[in-house]
């Protein structure tokens, strides 16, 4: 078995050199994303989850996770995971894989939705009527929010279409979402943790306030929750099962808001201004919650899926969410 | 940040435990209700205590030359959620299994173990916890009560409060004072183990809100115990109390506490047809956070499983767990009351309002969230 450590280090070490908090907001600020895609796609780890047989990695969703946390604790502002998904799905069906980044995105004939990240992708997975496509990002148009790489898009009917995995492209990006969610909320626990102990008043550090303390620690256990969601979530089946896809998305957004909340009230007004990091990554976490399916809408596939269920609540959980042995 | 907390697997061969565990829960549970059942770690039955010692399923992680199973923890976490997920009465059991065996066997002498552990294992003796004292709550350095050296062992004076089942047990290991004054904080505290049915000793249960008398006070008035009582070393009963809650806080039973409920309401919602989505989101919502609260809870015994003390870990598990414990029932009770016109059969709405009642000791017992969130703080780098 690989060891998953070994593969986390020099993608982290790649990503802190191509994605430090400059060149993320160069690219917020509409800069050229190739020198940062080249070496992202040098790396060889766009196609972690493409079979061997097709020459990728094979690996399991589960030793990807990591990595995909690491995108999140980044914030890199290209469709990375999402990227490595596409090109999976598309190894799969036979179909040929295409260069540079691809976006995600469930929507019908006709529909306008936000793609995540769609500005800066050079093609979009695209799921209509339970079928994909990958077409090209033609016809993105920003949302008009402040420095978000979001986009607005509208495909009439698509031809050429591929079959979608079993439970919807939506099941597979809101685990990645989870993912990013749970790397970018690790980061701002560290990052508020640091700030409490730095900023003084009342003539000492403000982390030795025990209203922050309690806050902090609330902080710490909803980023905790939403990485081990986030593992649920990619711990089964590829494609994922309904319940570990809801899971990992429905407990990761509602840990966003939440730890977004305590990192802007620890860093106070200093964390809204744009100078400042806290919002590359804050910005984000509300992003991925609403994108792919918020909690309640993952709370009612779940809740609906369990209510048909005899099993008492501890059964279910066990048999749905579980590591494999 | 905590990032040993990570995904865990229950071994298959802990999980082979399973069968056998559950048709003895189904046994001890099928004639006792749901109000009865949401009691499960309050609920007291010797019988089933001992029926599970005789079946092997105490002292599970003790060595088997003290009569136990030899097993790790997770052979205990299996075991202790079949218990807990069907709501089965462990209470005469629960604290002698879940840390006075484990403590006894860590810091005990070798006549100790001998003395206490089989007894445990075959679940003849039940033990309680006496740290609580009138004055020393959240602050625990603070008791007074003490142990005075005495030719041929201790005495021990002063009172104990809040201690779970004390009238039910036959051993109190109890942390009191044996030097220094309460100024002296962490230092000067030690552990002894105290026969209840020593001459001097005085219990006295306590009547709770929800109609029970689960906790009581128990008095010391010159109660003089063999020098062998202290456990582990004079002076070191802080550090031995600490490394005991790594055990008292991170299992399943700081999160399945209102899972009686859970099942019973879920089952009136599959009677009603009920599909508004208000309350199947709640359901997916209580769905997510458990399985979600229950690997957190194996990752932590996964901590406990490669010999660490994981109190950091286990304070984080069990803030966010009995957090989701007490807001079932507000919840469910809501979900209830805006159904007004749909009826509501007895027997949930007594496990509804029992659960709603002691829902707050959740976060009180084996630490207050405030303290807990403390710990974690401290755990973040914060000072």
């Amino acid at each position: 078995m690989m060891d998953h450590d070994a593969l986390l280090s020099p993608f982290e070490r790649m990503l802190e050199t191509v994605a430090a908090p400059a060149a993320v907001r160069a690219v917020e600020a509409g800069g050229d994303t190739d020198a940062m895609w080249d070496a992202v796609a040098g790396s060889g780890f766009l196609d972690a989850l493409v079979a061997e047989a097709a020459g990728g990695f094979g690996l399991p969703v589960a030793a990807v996770q990591p990595l995909w946390q690491a995108l999140g604790r980044h914030a890199v502002p290209l469709p990375v995971g999402e990227t490595m998904i596409a090109r999976a799905l598309l190894a799969d069906a036979g179909a040929p894989l295409p260069d540079g980044p691809v976006a995600l995105a469930v929507a019908a004939p006709g529909q306008t939705v936000v793609v995540p990240l769609g500005l800066v992708a050079r093609h979009v997975l695209v799921e209509q009527d339970g079928r994909l496509a990958l077409v090209a990002a033609d016809g993105a148009e920003a949302t008009g929010v402040a420095r978000s790489l979001a986009a607005r898009m509208r495909w009439d009917r698509l031809d050429g279409m591929l079959p979608a995995p079993a439970g919807g492209l939506r099941a597979l990006a809101a685990v990645l979402r989870a993912a990013l969610i749970a790397g970018a909320a690790d980061r701002l626990v560290a990052m508020t943790a640091a700030y409490a102990n730095e900023r003084a008043q009342f003539g000492k550090p403000i982390g030795r306030q025990q209203a922050l303390q309690q806050n902090l620690a609330v902080m710490a256990e909803e980023a905790v929750a939403a990485r081990i969601a986030s593992q649920l979530g990619c711990a089964g089946a590829w494609p994922p099962s309904l319940a570990a896809a809801a899971t990992a998305k429905s407990v990761a957004s509602r840990a966003a808001t939440r730890v977004a909340a305590t990192a802007h009230a620890v860093h106070g007004a200093i964390g809204i201004s744009v100078e400042h990091d806290l919002h590359l990554f804050t910005r984000r976490l509300h992003e991925w919650r609403l994108a792919d399916g918020s909690e309640s809408w993952w709370n009612r596939q779940l809740g609906a899926q369990r209510l048909t269920s005899g099993a008492g609540s501890v059964d279910y959980v066990r048999a749905e969410l579980a590591a494999p042995a | 940040m905590f990032d040993t907390l990570t995904l865990a697997a229950l071994p298959a061969e802990d999980e082979a435990l399973r069968p056998a565990i559950r048709a003895l829960a189904a046994e001890a549970v099928a004639a006792r209700g749901d109000a009865a059942r949401a009691r499960s770690w309050a609920g007291f039955d010797a019988a089933f205590s001992r029926r599970l010692g005789e079946a092997g399923f105490l002292g599970l992680t003790l060595p088997r030359r003290y009569g136990g199973g030899e097993r790790g923890p997770f052979a205990r976490f299996v075991v202790v959620e079949e218990l807990l997920a069907v709501g089965t009465p462990v209470a005469a059991h629960w604290i002698a299994d879940r840390q006075s065996a484990p403590l006894i066997l860590r810091f005990g002498t070798e006549a100790q173990r001998d003395d206490y552990l089989p007894r445990i294992c075959r679940g003849e003796i039940f033990f309680c916890i006496g740290m609580s004292e009138p004055g020393s709550g959240s602050d625990l350095a603070s008791v007074r009560t003490r142990a005075e050296r005495t030719e041929s062992g201790w005495r021990v004076n002063g009172q104990k409060i809040w201690t779970s089942n004390a009238m039910h047990s036959d051993y109190m290991i109890a942390l009191l004072r044996t030097s220094g004054t309460s100024e002296d904080r962490h230092g000067g505290l030690s552990q002894l183990i105290i026969d209840l049915k020593a001459p001097g000793v005085t219990v006295r249960p306590i009547a709770d809100l929800a109609g029970d008398a689960h906790f009581a006070e128990v008095f010391f008035e010159d109660v003089d115990l063999p020098a062998d009582a202290l456990i582990g070393h004079e002076g070191e009963g802080w550090k031995q109390v600490t490394a005991e809650l790594a055990f008292e806080r991170s299992g399943p039973e700081r999160i399945y506490s209102s899972v009686v409920l859970l099942d019973a309401w879920v089952r009136h919602l599959q009677a009603m047809g009920r599909e508004d989505s208000a309350t199947v989101a709640l359901v997916g919502d209580f769905t997510a956070r458990l399985g979600t609260l229950r690997a957190m809870s194996i990752a932590c015994t996964a901590r406990l499983a490669l010999g660490e003390s994981p109190v950091v870990e286990a304070s984080l598990v069990k803030d966010l767990g009995t957090s989701f414990e007490q807001e079932l029932p507000i919840a469910i009770g809501d979900d209830l009351a805006a159904h007004p016109d749909e009826p509501v059969d007895a027997e949930l709405y007594r496990t509804l309002l029992y659960v709603t009642h002691v829902a707050p000791s959740f976060s009180l017992r084996g630490g207050t969230r405030e303290i807990l969130r403390g710990i974690i703080a401290r755990g973040m780098g914060l000072r």
